[in-house]
């Protein structure tokens, strides 16, 4: 299985990325050597393993639902470049 | 005489009896990162003030004759992936250059509340995916070894900074080997906790579930003074472990008599240069000269470590790094089009390249159609990786082999080829995989070049690696080998 220039757009796309028409031939090519690596997997038999997806012997964390301090609205803006009557701003979302 | 010839403990107990004080430490740091981190480039913020305050009022407590914290006094770096309240923290990225937290990691007010002295913020690949610290947006940290070659990455800042005596001791983090491998190109400890062992929140999420912060010091007995300090469970991280947390340094006996090592054949085989395969085997040595006895196992599913932690950790970060949005912090490249087109150039303008190629190929595995193929795929084999640790730790109380396959390699030699520069992880991957612990200690030289010893153990078990580390260093004494800058 290759992929192409083509899925190599389609994945940026979804991944929120532009890329320039350089990036996305380089990252063709070392996709395809990266996935190709990867193939290896698919020779090994894993009929009936378990997947894990991490190795702690907890399931859920619940707490009780109290009211906690948080941050302060300040806080919380201090690092947006764009703010509006305490607000994030962002561009306009609807045409 | 320099104080950085001291161990931790030495330092504490000098404090006590006013043979020095935190602000010759600090001052101590301070000049001597202005001394050697135009050559080594170790750190991207430095925290001079915040120090010198705190070193002043730490004075004023030690003359008081108020309680102590564990680490008091001792002038720390951290990793720049680990949040600082007030203190710039980037991830070596450009997308967080004026990122400024707004909460301590729970690590960093660990190291406040224990007393020590916050020197500034260390350099580091970017989000901390790389292995040689070329891929900082801040210029590559060099080795203080050999100033053309590579620190190992991703926490090479960290590593760098304690080999040049910089600073006391550093804190990194271990995803797939970003402590161990470049505490072994540089020559000094690097500890990888059991995951869950110490709190990773505050830590910028690259790959949540192998993620795990840890101590880079001059010994091993620095190494369990640090850990004893960072460990223990924490309500804000829900893959904390509820465990009790040992004496680390009570564990530092000296005595390996009868203790069972395991070498995989896999860590001594092909791939391995001739020169670290020579080097382990002479450390193998002196450990059965105290005592132990070591067997050569098979971990048989070491060969595919390395496809499935690129899978898994792409995934994962592929998730994590979508917060990168332009609008909360960071970043914000906004042309005049929409808010995907924010979405799209802030992210574009602000990741360098190997952050965009992780994010790419952690997309596609997760995407539809490939879901089942790569990420399910690799989840698999990752019990299968695990299940040989839980095998050979039935029979074997360590196992034992280098920490990565070879010395650390020129700057600029790998760059052009991410495969080969994901293999040199090899031996460090599967430990993150299996969630254990592990550390690397020097134990001797390559060509000049430092060479590292991994000695990982059972979960929760730092103890005995801990253990097995410190009997080693106190029968060689390739830690006390300084580099020439």
């Amino acid at each position: 299985m290759s992929i192409t220039v083509k899925d190599v757009q389609h994945v940026a796309r979804l991944a929120r990325l532009h890329l320039s028409p350089e990036e996305e031939a380089t990252f063709t090519e070392q996709m395809n050597a990266i996935l190709q690596y990867a193939e290896k997997l698919s020779g090994l038999n894993t009929e009936g393993v378990q997947p894990t997806t991490h190795v702690l012997h907890v399931s859920n964390v619940m707490r009780e639902d109290v009211v906690k301090e948080s941050l302060t609205l300040e806080e919380a803006l201090l690092n947006a470049s764009e703010e509006e009557d305490g607000q994030f701003k962002v561009p306009a979302v609807l045409e | 005489m320099s104080l950085f010839q001291y161990r931790l403990s030495e330092l504490h107990n000098m404090l006590h009896a006013g043979q020095a004080s935190v602000s010759e430490l600090t001052e101590e740091s301070l000049s001597a990162i202005t001394r050697l981190d135009d050559k080594v480039n170790a750190f991207l913020t430095l925290n001079e003030e915040g120090a010198r305050a705190d070193a002043r009022t730490l004075d004023d407590k030690l003359a008081s004759g108020a309680s102590r914290g564990l680490l008091f006094g001792l002038p720390a770096g951290i990793k720049d992936n680990i949040v600082t309240k007030g203190l710039r923290t980037t991830c070596a990225s450009r997308f967080l250059d004026n990122y400024q937290p707004i909460y301590d990691a729970t690590v960093a007010a660990k190291l406040r509340q224990a007393d020590a002295v916050t020197i500034g913020k260390l350099n580091m690949d970017e989000f901390a995916m790389g292995g040689s610290n070329e891929n900082s947006a801040y210029g590559p940290v060099r080795n203080p070894w050999d100033l053309e070659r590579v620190p190992g990455g991703s926490s090479g800042g960290s590593a760098a900074a304690v080999a040049s005596g910089e600073v006391f001791f550093a804190l990194g983090s271990d995803t797939g080997g970003s402590i161990r491998q470049p505490a072994s190109y540089c020559g000094v400890v690097g500890l990888k906790p059991t995951y869950g062992l110490v709190s990773r929140y505050g830590l910028v999420a690259f790959a949540s579930s192998l993620d795990q912060i840890g101590p880079l010091t001059r010994t091993v007995e620095d190494s369990a003074y640090v850990l004893q300090a960072i460990a223990g469970y924490d309500a804000q991280d829900s893959t904390s472990a509820k465990v009790d947390i040992p004496d680390y340094l009570s564990a530092l006996t000296g005595d390996i008599k009868g203790l069972r090592i395991a070498v995989p054949k896999e860590y001594l085989g092909e791939g391995v240069d001739a020169s670290v395969r020579e080097t382990v085997l002479s450390a193998l040595k002196v450990l059965e000269d105290l005592g132990a006895v070591w067997e050569e196992v098979s971990l048989p599913h070491t060969e595919y470590a390395v496809a499935t932690y690129y899978l898994l950790a792409s995934s994962e970060a592929s998730s994590n790094l979508a917060r990168f949005d332009g609008v909360r912090y960071g970043v914000r490249v906004d042309e005049g089009g929409g808010l995907l087109d924010l979405y799209l150039n802030s992210r574009s303008r602000g990741f360098g390249p190997e952050v965009k190629r992780r994010i790419m190929l952690g997309t596609y595995a997760l995407s539809s159609g490939y879901y089942d193929a790569y990420y399910l795929k690799a989840q698999k084999v990752r019990t299968l990786i695990k299940q040989d640790f839980d095998e050979v730790f039935k029979k074997y109380d360590v196992v034992i082999g280098p920490t990565a396959p070879t010395t650390a390699f020129k700057l600029g030699s790998q760059t052009e080829d991410p495969l080969t520069m994901y293999l040199n992880d090899i031996l460090t991957i599967p430990v993150n995989l299996a969630g254990i612990p592990a550390v690397s200690i020097p134990c001797g030289f390559a060509e000049g070049l430092p060479v590292g010893l991994q000695i990982i153990g059972k979960e929760f078990d730092e103890s005995t690696v801990l253990r097995v580390a410190h009997a080693y260093e106190q029968h060689t004494d390739h830690h006390k080998q300084r580099p020439q800058l």
